[in-house]
């Protein structure tokens, strides 16, 4: 692999633009087993909450055409677990580590990132956008004028760089990103899961117990590509695009709509090596396209 | 990819499944199967029947768009296995019993293929499948149809059992075991996405709190699993 893929994104220097989504890589560990993940790009691990959750009973997953339906509820072992049994792994990592974290209460968030600031992580990325907690963080992901006031004390809490993952479900998906950018955030994810549901016509019942689940999956692409296009002509600060990309060419499409880095989820159960596939479908785009650097490309649509 | 060595109807939309090459694996581990590009979303997780020099082979029942596609499988038609994935069973030492029920029975051959000495049970609701397959590798099959396979089992006997099957099938087992000191493992059936520990949807309650289906199991001790969920 060559450092043309480098990536600068805000303080953080990326050996490339592929990172794995939250909660779609757990803490790195199982994949480790499958393949070498220090070629990629970064982790963003599984989110983590101040105490430990059980996550959602009933079902968890529900398929749908070109996308997936989830309803884990932000299941985890809490920072205090993390830092127990996981961190060890992760924060040996030759790659950028990211900790996804979520929470219900603004004390809460703010406690988490302050114990886990301490720690051999890299970047936080405040989850205000789970649909699968009722009383979660996605109420602070709707309205723009609640979410500032989390990320302000974020921002505070922390000396490590802050990005804040948004909800598709946003009211103004822009003015959220603005406010990100004014509350002195130093990056934007976009987009989180969007919220969606589905019907057992058999029961004549919900498939999820919480009734809403998050779809993610390709079915997706297009609408989290157009928020990205907005949101990357609003705002100056670096965005981490991701929805639905399941390979290199969607890849590129999200840079090439103003992302800095990309980010993968569930492609990574439909091929759990898919990090590097696109890494080097990335890759052999710029040699075929004789492109020197990814600057060259993003952002020009 | 692989190529398909043969994909055999056995009635009631089960389907015997054979992959040329040669792979890792062992009892009550499981593949994801994937022979299609995009649509579905995901691979299937599909355990383990049999395997050998040169083939895998993987028994399934046709019940939605995936297992639809699968069956559709014909000779050198390529496919995807990612795996081995799953703790599988114990290799332990004792008498053993193997208990299978319908399409539980999938995991279950590798099982009696590897212990050998193990006395296995099988029950059918309308048709018996593979028994002869079975009889090959065990002396003692017994077979019911149409009645509940444990009407025919004396866990007293046994020192553990090997079930996979209907969970009314699988509880039942486990409350026969209290009464002798008989120890059960079961093989958890869940829909899954990632198969390998990562995003926890196919979570599976149990005394110990919540665990993976995929990493943590699909084998787990009949007694520390909640069936009612």
């Amino acid at each position: 692999m060559s450092n043309k893929l480098e990536v600068k994104f805000s303080s953080l220097k990326f050996k490339n633009p592929v990172i794995m989504a939250s909660g779609t890589f757990g803490f790195g560990k199982e994949y480790q087993e499958i393949y070498d993940i220090e070629k990629l790009g970064g982790i963003s691990c599984k989110g983590l909450t101040l105490h430990k959750k059980e996550g959602n009973k009933g079902n968890r997953i529900h398929e749908t055409a070109a996308g997936m339906l989830n309803s884990v509820g932000l299941e985890n072992p809490g920072v205090e677990g993390f830092i127990q049994n996981e961190l060890s792994f992760f924060e040996n990592l030759d790659l950028i580590k990211i900790t996804n974290v979520g929470g219900s209460t603004i004390e809460d968030y703010i406690k988490a990132i302050e114990i886990l600031s301490k720690e051999k992580i890299d970047m936080i990325e405040l989850n205000i956008s789970c649909p699968n907690v009722k009383e979660g963080g996605m109420a602070f992901g709707i309205n723009d004028g609640i979410a500032r006031r989390v990320i302000k004390e974020a921002r505070k809490a922390t000396k490590l760089p802050l990005v804040v993952k948004l909800s598709p479900n946003a009211e103004d998906i822009i003015k959220m990103a603005v406010a990100c950018e004014e509350e002195g955030a130093d990056g934007i994810s976009l987009v989180n899961t969007f919220k969606a549901m589905a019907i057992d016509i058999k029961s004549r019942s919900n498939i999820f117990q919480n009734t809403y689940a998050g779809l993610s999956g390709p079915a997706i692409k297009p609408i989290a590509l157009r928020m990205v296009h907005e949101v990357c002509h609003n705002v100056s600060i670096p965005v981490f695009g991701m929805g639905g990309i399941t390979n290199y060419k969607d890849a590129l499409e999200f840079i090439m709509v103003g992302a800095t880095c990309i980010q993968v989820g569930t492609a990574n159960f439909i091929n759990p090596r898919i990090g590097l596939d696109i890494i080097d479908g990335i890759e052999n785009f710029m040699l075929e396209e004789n492109i020197k650097s990814l600057d060259e490309i993003r952002g020009i649509i | 990819m692989a190529k398909v060595i043969s994909n055999d109807c056995l009635g009631s939309d089960m389907y015997l499944l054979k992959v040329c090459g040669n792979y890792k694996g062992k009892m009550g581990q499981f593949y994801m199967l994937r022979a299609w590009d995009n649509y579905p979303l995901l691979s299937r997780p599909i355990s383990i029947y049999d395997m050998g020099e040169g083939y895998i082979s993987f028994l399934y029942k046709v019940v939605g768009k995936g297992t639809t596609l699968l069956s559709k499988l014909k000779v050198d038609d390529e496919i995807n296995l990612e795996g081995p994935y799953g703790n599988g069973f114990p290799k332990i030492q004792g008498k053993i019993a193997i208990v299978g029920g319908g399409m539980g029975i999938a995991p279950l051959y590798l099982a009696a293929k590897t212990i050998k000495n193990v006395d296995v049970y099988l029950g059918f609701r309308d048709k018996a499948i593979l028994v002869e397959e079975y009889k090959k590798q065990v002396d003692n099959v017994y077979v019911s149809i149409g009645n509940n396979v444990t009407d025919d089992l004396d866990v007293s006997k046994y020192d553990y059992i090997f079930t996979c099957g209907p969970k009314e099938m699988m509880k039942k087992i486990v409350e026969m075991a209290k009464e002798s000191n008989t120890i059960v493992y079961v093989s958890m059936e869940k829909r899954m996405a990632c198969g390998v520990g990562a995003c926890l949807v196919c979570t599976c309650q149990t005394k110990h709190g919540n665990k993976k289906t995929c990493k943590d199991g699909p084998v787990f001790l009949g007694e520390e699993v909640f069936y009612n969920e």
